[in-house]
């Protein structure tokens, strides 16, 4: 299973606690993930990524390994540690303000 | 007996206020979708307990809520959570596409922009169906659901109607009023910020620029403008739906002839700048505005919150300050947080970017606060139930 955390606001808007895991056939990368994620929670479509064009929104991170992913190609293989469930994909709202 | 819920959208949540008639004991919720920007909620006036909410973020975009029972459950109209078996979830109820080719307008610098969604700002159902409502966005636009809010399809005529002209004003590009014409189906009134006035007399497929008599010397030069004019809200009497009253950047205008002509009534007020502007539920030419000190003054003059108040649709105007701030007050009222009920002894309201929400129950002669600590309010509507 996939684990992933979201932000605060987007558990709130998915109504659920904690991280949610996934069950997401094939190569794991950012967007199989999203994909599965926005199925199994379609709240969550538009709010992540564009409808659409698909794009990450200005303002979302993703990360996991102690690493910023946000940049990488949306079909690039996550790392290791989550696709086997030891570490989560992070969904995290940027830093704004001061 | 009758009584009034009263639907605030601040910067930090939305809060539901209700009272019995008399409207002195109140009971508030929220916050509902705490720490959301929540720009407006409007029940459906053919079911009360339908009411539409415009839920907003800069992180996470646009989101449609939907309460069945007045506002005490919430669902986004097309993204149940989880999905319910048997039913398919799509997810399509906060997507908003402008329609064909996106189409550009006018940007700061002079050069064409291409539209970009923003947020929805207002949202306005239908008279007599529960599950159509317009919405209006920005960047400007009306986009409209035939099913509750599960889908939303851009009414495209609206932005050909001159707007490779309009251009955004500081506050952005908002279609931020949507009129329905009780008496017409088929005719509304749209105002954009910076971009002007609009009406369609055939249920939105085509739209014209309603702006002759609007003068705008210090945003527009040419007198003749068309389009581009700073509209900041408009009213109208359901009983007189041909006659428009608008509070624009600087003046406050009437029409006596859906919007062909308008006419300057700003009169005897201390500032003609203001946000909102709204019209009595009994008296059609009773109307109430808070001006605002100036453009670059975003608050009472004087430091003094005054509504005031028309008796005579204009021209001539009575400072209403009866329970409310008269030193030291700083706040703003923005547009599309005044509303009226439609109890016997009409009641008024207004948000403030303080927090506060007053209510008169007299019409304007005295105020009292019905809360005071809330987030900035952007928008206040008010249904009368019975």
């Amino acid at each position: 299973m996939i684990r992933v955390v979201l932000p605060y606001h987007l558990k709130n808007l998915a109504r659920v606690d904690g991280e949610v895991e996934l069950d997401v056939p094939g190569p794991i990368t950012i967007g199989s993930v999203l994909e599965v994620l926005e199925a199994e929670y379609p709240v969550l479509r538009g709010t992540i990524r564009d409808h659409g064009t698909l794009r990450r929104r200005p303002f979302i991170r993703f990360f996991a390994c102690r690493e910023d992913l946000s940049l990488e190609p949306a079909g690039k293989p996550l790392p290791e540690a989550v696709v086997n469930g030891t570490e989560p994909l992070l969904i995290v709202g940027a830093m704004a303000g001061g | 007996m009758s009584h009034v819920r009263v639907l605030v959208g601040t910067k930090k949540g939305a809060f539901i206020l209700t009272a019995d008639g008399k409207r002195q004991d109140w009971n508030i919720t929220g916050p509902h979708f705490a720490g959301w920007e929540m720009y407006h909620l409007k029940g459906s006036p053919a079911d009360p307990n339908r009411v539409y909410a415009s839920q907003t973020s800069g992180w996470f975009g646009q989101v449609i809520q939907r309460s069945d029972d007045g506002g005490q459950t919430w669902n986004t109209p097309d993204g149940s959570v989880p999905p319910t078996p048997g039913e398919p979830a799509q997810g399509e109820s906060n997507k908003f596409v402008y329609e064909g080719e996106v189409g550009k307008h006018l940007w700061y610098d002079g050069t064409p922009h291409p539209w970009e969604f923003k947020r929805i700002w207002h949202i306005e159902p239908s008279l007599t169906d529960p599950d159509t409502a317009y919405a209006g966005a920005e960047d400007a636009a009306l986009f409209k659901t035939t099913d509750g809010g599960k889908t939303w399809k851009e009414l495209p005529g609206l932005r050909q109607a001159k707007s490779r002209l309009w251009q955004p004003g500081a506050g952005g590009m908002a279609a931020h009023t949507i009129l329905l014409d009780p008496r017409n189906d088929q005719r509304i009134y749209v105002a954009i910020s910076a971009g002007g006035c609009f009406r369609t007399e055939d249920g939105g497929a085509t739209w014209k620029p309603i702006t002759r008599g609007l003068r705008s010397l210090y945003e527009l030069p040419d007198p003749e403008a068309e389009v581009g004019h700073c509209v900041h809200r408009i009213a109208l009497h359901p009983s007189r739906p041909d006659v428009l009253f608008m509070q624009k950047h600087w003046d406050i205008m009437r029409s006596d002839n859906a919007g062909e002509q308008w006419s300057e009534v700003s009169g005897d007020l201390p500032s003609d700048f203001g946000f909102p502007i709204d019209v009595h539920a009994h008296e059609p030419e009773t109307l109430y505005v808070v001006p605002i000190t100036s453009d670059s003054l975003h608050y009472p003059p004087e430091g003094k919150l005054r509504v005031y108040r028309s008796r005579t649709g204009g021209n001539e105007w009575e400072p209403l300050t009866r329970g409310l701030p008269q030193q030291n007050c700083y706040v703003n009222v923005l547009r599309d947080a005044m509303a009226v009920d439609s109890l016997e002894e009409c009641g008024i309201y207004f948000g403030t970017t303080g927090g506060q929400v007053y209510c008169s129950a007299d019409g304007g002669n005295s105020w009292d606060a019905i809360v005071r600590d809330l987030p900035a309010v952007y928008s206040v509507e008010v249904q009368t139930l019975k």
